[in-house]
């Protein structure tokens, strides 16, 4: 081994770069942030449970989009509330968060997230 | 294992049943949730539109409907011809209607403007050369776009012998444009095609075409744009077709148009 000092020196700066996400992290203190969303004022609950609507919401936006564009149907029946909602973006989901730069974008950027539905949904005045 | 071929086809055909009806079964099982038409909305088994010609030459006519369509859904006015989006519009009667000319066809009438739309035809070109079934016939008669699923490949504007389509070949709004318009009817995106879907947003509310209310509401224009149902033989579309002449656009090219116009 004739370079060893230099490869483990390149070793050591691959590495550092790798783990730059990490370390990045960790230093700047902002090791295990999540975002956190604000309720909406007036509003206790919505379409379905908390839990449904965090790990499943872009499933059922897909839904609601088939049903309202394909179907021509308009209302969603709640599985959990049983209640009926209007199935739209900007006329339902958008009247409680109204505000997309403190909801939508607010987890989508932390996860690098970038769904299409505002090249042409048009954004609440909110923002 | 007998591997004679009696046998092979005894496996494949029950393979072949049981997937048939697996696919069924596992689609009502997969979809879980329930939805709902509005209890006010318009149905029909064929939705028309009745276009009075001689109305059609007045032009607060035919601006209060292209004005109130692009209106509903957010169509940009784009000068340049080659970039333009249009859902409802004027052209001439030459170019309507190429199959009721002659030699001898008055200038003053080839002149004469009409309004044009999508005919929502009842074999419709646009639907058949669709690879992503983007753009379908409803039950209803209405010829559908899917934006979401439209790839932009522009077939239909080919296929289409009206011209009816449009393609988005920019941003169809700046940035600025686009904060003033209404948000209940989503705009494009650069790349697809669209054109009109006679108010189907409107119509599962309970509400008639936009062209259609606006112009209802100009005096004498009572019976200038009338939207209806055909296959209600009680209907007004179906009275003024069978009381008047009404003609339609190139129906030798067997598209089945649903936009009748009466001379």
């Amino acid at each position: 081994m004739h370079d060893a000092g230099k490869v483990i020196l390149g070793l050591g700066i691959f590495l550092a770069l790798v783990t730059f996400p990490i370390w990045f992290t960790v230093a700047t203190g902002n090791y295990g942030y999540t975002p956190e969303l604000q309720m909406p004022e007036g509003y206790t609950q919505c379409v379905e449970s908390k839990e449904y609507m965090t790990s499943w919401h872009m499933d059922l936006l897909d839904q609601w989009r088939d049903e309202v564009v394909r179907e021509g149907k308009r209302y969603y029946v709640s599985k959990t509330y049983g209640d009926k909602h209007e199935m739209s973006l900007t006329k339902n989901c958008m009247k409680c968060h109204n505000d997309k730069a403190q909801f939508c974008d607010k987890c989508h950027n932390y996860l690098g997230v970038e769904p299409y539905c505002w090249d042409c949904h048009i954004e609440p005045e909110g923002n | 294992m007998d591997d004679s071929r009696r046998n092979f086809l005894k496996v494949a055909g029950c393979s072949l049943l049981g997937a048939a009806w697996g696919v069924p079964i596992v689609r009502a099982v997969s979809k879980s949730f329930t939805t709902e038409a509005a209890p006010e909305a318009l149905r029909a088994k064929q939705w028309a539109m009745v276009v009075d010609l001689k109305s059609c030459e007045r032009d607060d006519i035919r601006a209060a409907a292209a004005e109130a369509c692009h209106r509903e859904h957010n169509v940009p006015s784009i000068k340049d011809v080659e970039d333009e989006v249009k859902w409802i519009w004027s052209e001439d009667y030459a170019h309507t209607f190429p199959t009721e000319m002659h030699t001898y066809t008055d200038v003053a009438l080839r002149k004469k403007p009409v309004l044009v739309l999508c005919n929502h035809c009842e074999r419709p070109p646009c639907v058949r050369v669709c690879p992503t079934q983007a753009t379908w016939r409803r039950a209803d008669g209405i010829v559908m776009m899917d934006m979401h699923r439209c790839i932009g490949c522009r077939y239909c504007m080919v296929a289409c012998p009206y011209g009816s389509r449009s393609f988005n070949f920019k941003e169809p709004w700046s940035t600025e444009e686009r904060k003033k318009l209404s948000s209940d009817f989503p705009t494009r995106c650069k790349g697809v095609v669209e054109k009109c879907n006679f108010c189907a947003e409107r119509l599962a509310l309970g509400k008639p075409p936009a062209c259609v209310e606006a112009v209802r509401q100009l005096p004498d224009a009572e019976e200038a744009l009338v939207f209806g149902d055909l296959g209600d033989s009680s209907s007004q579309v179906s009275m003024l077709l069978r009381t008047r002449h009404g003609i339609r656009r190139k129906p030798n090219l067997g598209t089945g148009p649903q936009v009748y116009y009466l001379v």
